[in-house]
């Protein structure tokens, strides 16, 4: 398949995906239960990604800079630090480690 | 403006800071996986889903027929489905209105919609975020794209861990009970075996399929 036709294919399917909700009923998007069972899976979803951010390599898991920068972020969140500084929190720990030469 | 208001603005712009960086990244990426300059830059104006993105390109770069790369992509976007769900009441009626808040519904837009407080707050966040996301990863893309490898190594600066940081920060605010709590220590450790055993895309799917077991366990015999 050419690499065009696999970016456009691709680009169709992931857009289309988003519009799910949008073209579903309202009295069906709205409903008490279906929001709550979104809501459940969004949690799953986003603490998935946690990891694979955190931890993945492709498909392998890796301990390396990020879950340093990751600890230091979950200990500010729960200090109530602003989601901002949290954000360049992390990123400065793993610069520093990686700057270091700790761990890559 | 009230301090609601703020802490509103404060969070989308810091998810969009951390996000925007990050499309730096990918732009670099992209062109070493030997993408054109269009080409990725189509991938951000239309696809706009960062995990989707990143999963095809780098299913390019390891020389994956395309068939395999668009499936990864298609299943690491089953999840903005799910979150449209969530926006198409956030957002009203109106159908060009619609158009522009479904391809802006991702991760980042339906969590800080979905933090705040009240209605009103849940739109502003989605709108700020929404936007601020798609001009800010679709220029730092072209910027990636453009600079490439004369910037060095983008991990050097941490935007990958800011990234992950991000994730947790929109998190954050959903884990203050206990059946969210335990969703996400059960999705995470599925996600950690999930991942070095299943294709890519596929442990999102199951980490999905986790929140929905767990929601029906917990309130069986009460709806």
């Amino acid at each position: 398949m050419n690499l065009w036709a696999t970016i456009l294919i691709g680009s169709a399917i992931v857009a289309a995906t988003k519009f799910v909700g949008f073209v579903l009923p309202a009295r069906f998007t709205e409903s008490p239960t279906v929001q709550h069972i979104s809501d459940a899976v969004t949690v799953a979803l986003l603490a998935a990604l946690v990891v694979i951010q955190t931890a993945g390599a492709g498909a392998a898991i890796v301990v390396d800079a990020r879950l340093a920068a990751v600890v230091v972020a979950g200990v500010l969140l729960w200090r109530k630090v602003p989601f901002i500084l949290v954000i360049i929190a992390a990123a400065a720990v793993a610069a520093l480690i990686r700057a270091m030469g700790w761990m890559s | 403006m009230s301090d609601q208001r703020r802490a509103t603005v404060s969070m989308a712009l810091g998810v969009v800071g951390a996000v925007a960086l990050y499309g730096i990244s990918f732009g670099a990426v992209s062109v070493a996986a030997g993408l054109d300059i269009w080409q990725t830059q189509v991938l951000s104006l239309f696809m706009f889903s960062g995990g989707s993105q990143f999963a095809l390109v780098g299913l390019i770069a390891a020389g994956a027929p395309g068939p395999t790369a668009i499936l990864a992509a298609g299943l690491l976007g089953v999840r903005n489905g799910l979150y449209s769900i969530r926006t198409a009441p956030i957002v009203g009626r109106g159908f060009w209105k619609r158009l522009v808040a479904g391809q802006w519904t991702i991760d980042e837009s339906t969590a800080v919609a979905l933090a705040q407080p009240t209605p009103a707050l849940s739109r502003l966040g989605f709108w700020l975020t929404g936007a601020g996301i798609y001009l800010g990863w679709n220029a730092m893309t072209l910027v990636g794209a453009l600079v490439g490898d004369q910037l060095g190594d983008v991990r050097s600066f941490g935007l990958d861990a800011a990234a992950a940081a991000a994730f947790l920060g929109l998190l954050w605010p959903r884990i203050q009970s206990r059946l969210p709590v335990a969703i996400a220590v059960v999705a995470a450790v599925v996600a950690t075996i999930a991942i070095p055993t299943l294709p890519i895309g596929i442990p999102v799917v199951i980490a999905a399929a986790v929140g929905v077991v767990m929601y029906f366990v917990q309130h069986r015999g009460r709806a």
